[in-house]
């Protein structure tokens, strides 16, 4: 049995495999660490966080990250006296295991981008570990787990112990090597080996599976016998060891309570069902109540995206190949016809298998939010719960990560202006309690998120107030309270003054509006003063498709997202006003509604210029105004695969991207969020002086 | 171009390994009644004229974006980036698809002529001389013959090729 060398490639390979799975167990913690904040005491939660904190262990043992290992094992340790109720789970504790996993996850990435951690790093929260352990030992001094602390201030005293390690048959088969072990006990000390050949069977017997060799190593070091142990780790259910210190100035005192504790290496680690435990998730998250159980395998992103691609190039294919042949084969040809709806059929299902192989529950994001409540309420003294729903609502891997960002400024808004303060809440008869709620659910190819708060709502005259000292909103301007609660999406509104002076929200509240457009969704925000404030958010579940209504405006082809469209209609000629400063508008069942020439808006020639000739496609923004668009003609609906312009060229305004229509040739999705201030830019640049600042610019 | 064939040999050599080392190869295609060259190592591909999609509020030299299997390519009229009018496109028109700092694009030009094997040591500098093209686009000259071709610069052309009009402050 040669000793398998691992080339550099296997190793990184190694490395970022274990990184990944560190992201994982990272998220898990952190999810769990969020149910323990939500209802305490919850030995679920606590065996999972200990589990994962004890996966990245071994693995950093492995790879040789010890001020990781280090980290680890106390934060094991303050886990382990909290599942056995040694240590209390109360605030304090809760605020150290919070603690405990930032640093932890610092010293992750640290190791990560190989970057060794500065000596006194996380050594705060490593002190306050070490006192709540050490006072949850000092009332019950147990001789054994005691000692499993002593090597964290190891006396630097030189130690003889004596090693007896027999693997069992099968080791190798669990892809061991003895001589990793080996060599890893030297690191610890001056190691002498001996090798104990008694178990070789003679040689028609030899088995070279089987391992058969023992040894016996004497070992000074000035480490603790749990250090031995651990090098261990791995091996222990699939040996006999014995650790023995056989120090001449070792007194029988000493020596009875370590001797007990070496028998069973196993005591400070984890029994090895448990390091299993991390694949058996699914049965797990059963037993919490969670995920179905369901069984998984790890993918490489980029092949995933690659999938995703393909298929979408193949959608098009087939739309082409379809379009081509109707073309050409004008007269009926019923088993032709039939198999290209057939392929079509496939191909609409084929793609939305591989949509959803990139489908994740919202929750590895939502498990961040308890934190942050329980943070920012403590920052700011409130007493706020969140509640959550629909963590079990699947989204596009891509919508999830972005998603992160504007739920968290949402949320910490909600937290620091939404709700009051107790005193002022108590007197407006609500319960001390703040109530956040969030929420998610699907809504057709939507997903719909609510941020809720039971605050004080949006106070209107300051918002207005702010926004005209800052010059967003001309004084002479009447806007209805809707439009004065869009003003926190105002660009400029949010500057760190606002925020101050304001008791409203506004930290951020555009760039929240501009990341949900650049997801393609929308953010809108309804508020009863005195009840509190809810925000919407709409967003596609995918950023690879969309569905979209293909429209005609001269040569071109654009497409209109259909989630947006309210209705297409004829007007006539008594619905279109025109109104002085050069606007026009359509009445249609009583409401006046902007109209908008996509012709003018992106510079087409030969297009209807008369609304009446037209079709005016009335839509619905985000901020919930109604907008009608004329184009020439409606080509139909059709589910297109989103390509994006930016991968070559610049951002242009108007368009968020574009697709490939049957022929082959591109057509660009429109983003009609843009639409009115392109318009406002390109068509009435003259009369720049009648336009009012509108807050749904 | 006929007198481009002989161009390898040009100059005296003062021995073939350094001719070998330096020697540059380049595309060269016609707008107008003019000869430009690109570098060979940025063209991807060279294909016929076809009809773009026109992106809207654009620069006019930038005719809209074509699909390229799949990818979407922004496609621009050299002939007008040179401010000499847009070109009537037909069917006999090509366009060079580049690819410029991690982007592609495509360049309409009238024809390709020939590939260009120089030594980089006969590629002269631009002398500073009034014209209609910018000197910033011209990398150099390659004497051909009797006759010479401009080497473009591909970056500083599309360096900043953006929207006419720059976004509103977001």
């Amino acid at each position: 049995m040669s000793t398998p060398t691992f080339g550099s490639d296997e190793l990184a390979q190694f490395r970022r495999t274990f990184f990944e799975e560190c992201t994982e167990l990272l998220a898990d913690l952190e999810e769990r660490l969020g149910a323990l904040v939500a209802f305490s005491s919850d030995v679920e939660s606590l065996n999972a966080i200990f589990r994962a904190v004890h996966s990245v262990k071994a693995g950093a043992g492995a790879f040789g990250y010890s001020v990781l290992v280090g980290f680890a094992h106390r934060f094991e340790a303050l886990l382990d006296r909290l599942r056995d109720g040694k240590v209390e789970l109360d605030e304090r504790t809760l605020a150290a295991l919070i603690a405990a996993a930032d640093v932890f996850s610092a010293l992750v990435d640290l190791a990560r981008q190989s970057e060794t951690p500065a000596d006194d790093f996380g050594a705060e929260v490593a002190e306050e570990l070490k006192a709540l352990l050490d006072g949850a030992a000092a009332p019950q001094p147990t001789l054994r787990e005691p000692a499993e602390f002593v090597e964290m201030p190891a006396a630097p005293v030189e130690k003889t112990y004596r090693i007896v390690f027999r693997p069992n048959a099968e080791l190798f088969r669990h892809a061991n090597e003895p001589l990793y072990l080996i060599r890893e006990l030297k690191t610890l000390g001056t190691l002498t080996v001996d090798c104990d050949l008694a178990r070789l069977p003679p040689f028609d017997a030899f088995n070279v599976d089987d391992a058969y060799l023992g040894w016996t190593m004497t070992l000074r070091a000035d480490c603790a016998p749990t250090a031995i142990a651990e090098v261990f780790e791995f091996v222990d259910d699939e040996c006999e060891l014995t650790i023995e210190e056989i120090a001449p100035i070792a007194s029988v005192a000493d020596e009875a309570p370590l001797k007990a504790e070496t028998e069973k290496p196993a005591v400070a680690v984890a029994p090895p069902a448990e390091k299993k435990a991390v694949e058996r998730k699914a049965s797990d998250n059963k037993t919490a109540g969670n995920a179905a159980s369901i069984s998984s395998i790890r993918v490489d992103l980029y092949r995933v995206d690659r999938l995703v691609n393909m298929v979408g190039e193949l959608v098009i294919a087939q739309a082409m190949l379809a379009q081509q042949f109707t073309e050409s084969h004008s007269t009926d040809d019923p088993t032709a016809l039939q198999g290209f709806e057939h392929l079509a059929g496939l191909t609409r299902e084929l793609q939305e298998c591989v949509m959803a192989i990139r489908m994740q529950p919202v929750k590895s994001v939502f498990s961040r939010m308890p934190r942050l409540v329980r943070d920012v309420g403590h920052k700011t003294g409130k007493d706020v719960r969140l509640e959550m729903a629909g963590e079990q609502t699947e989204v596009d891997k891509t919508v999830i990560e972005e998603l992160a960002d504007p739920l968290t400024h949402m949320i910490r808004n909600a937290v620091d202006h939404g709700i009051e303060d107790a005193e002022v809440r108590l007197a407006a008869g609500k319960p001390a309690e703040g109530v956040i709620r969030l929420s998610a659910q699907h809504a057709g190819s939507n997903i719909l998120i609510h941020v809720e708060d039971d605050g004080a709502g949006l106070d209107r005259d300051r918002l207005l107030a702010k926004a005209t000292e800052k010059g967003i909103v001309s004084p002479n301007v009447k806007l209805s309270g809707e439009e004065i609660d869009e003003l926190i999406f105002a660009p400029g509104f949010s500057t760190a003054a606002a925020v101050t002076d304001v008791s409203g929200r506004g930290v951020g509240m555009d760039v929240v509006r501009r990341n949900v457009q650049a997801l393609g969704g929308r953010v809108q925000v309804t508020s009863t003063a005195g009840k509190g404030t809810r925000f919407t958010l709409v967003i596609p579940l995918t950023l690879a498709v969309l569905d979209g209504m293909v429209v005609a405006v001269g040569w071109e082809k654009y497409i209109l997202p259909l989630t947006s469209i309210v209705e297409s209609f004829r007007p006539g000629r008594g619905q279109i006003r025109v109104i002085p400063g050069g606007g026009e508008v359509v009445s249609i069942r009583g409401e006046f509604v902007r109209l908008i020439h996509l012709a003018r808006v992106f510079g087409v020639s030969e297009a209807v210029a008369d609304p009446c000739e037209g079709l005016v496609v009335l839509i619905e923004l985000a901020n919930g105004s109604k907008l009608g668009v004329v184009v020439d003609e409606l080509i139909g609906q059709q589910q297109v695969v989103i390509k994006s312009l930016q991968d070559n060229y610049d951002p242009v305004p108007g368009i968020s991207g574009a697709t490939i229509l049957g022929n082959g040739r591109v057509a660009l999705i429109v983003d009609i969020e843009e639409l009115t201030r392109l318009y406002d830019r390109n068509v009435r640049i003259a009369d720049a002086t009648m336009r009012p600042m509108a807050a749904n610019a | 171009m006929a007198e481009s064939q002989d161009l390898p040999s040009i100059g005296p050599n003062n021995g073939l390994d350094a001719a070998a080392a330096l020697t540059r190869q380049f595309i060269s295609f016609r707008v107008g009644d003019d000869e430009f060259a690109i570098d060979i190592m940025a063209v991807r591909e060279i294909k016929g004229w076809t009809e773009t999609t026109v992106l809207p509020n654009q620069q006019n030299y930038m005719l809209g974006v074509l699909n390229l299997r799949g990818t979407i390519v922004p496609i621009f009229d050299l002939r007008c980036r040179f401010g000499l009018g847009l070109t009537t496109t037909t069917r006999s028109h090509v366009v060079i698809i580049v690819a410029i700092s991690g982007r592609l694009l495509g360049l309409l030009v009238d024809a390709v002529s020939d590939i260009l094997t120089v030594n980089a040591a006969d590629i002269r500098p631009v002398p500073d001389v009034d014209q209609p093209i910018d000197n910033a686009f011209l990398a150099g000259i390659i004497p051909v013959g009797d006759s010479m071709v401009v080497l473009l610069s591909l970056e500083n052309l599309f360096a900043n090729h953006g929207p006419a009009n720059t976004a509103v402050a977001a």
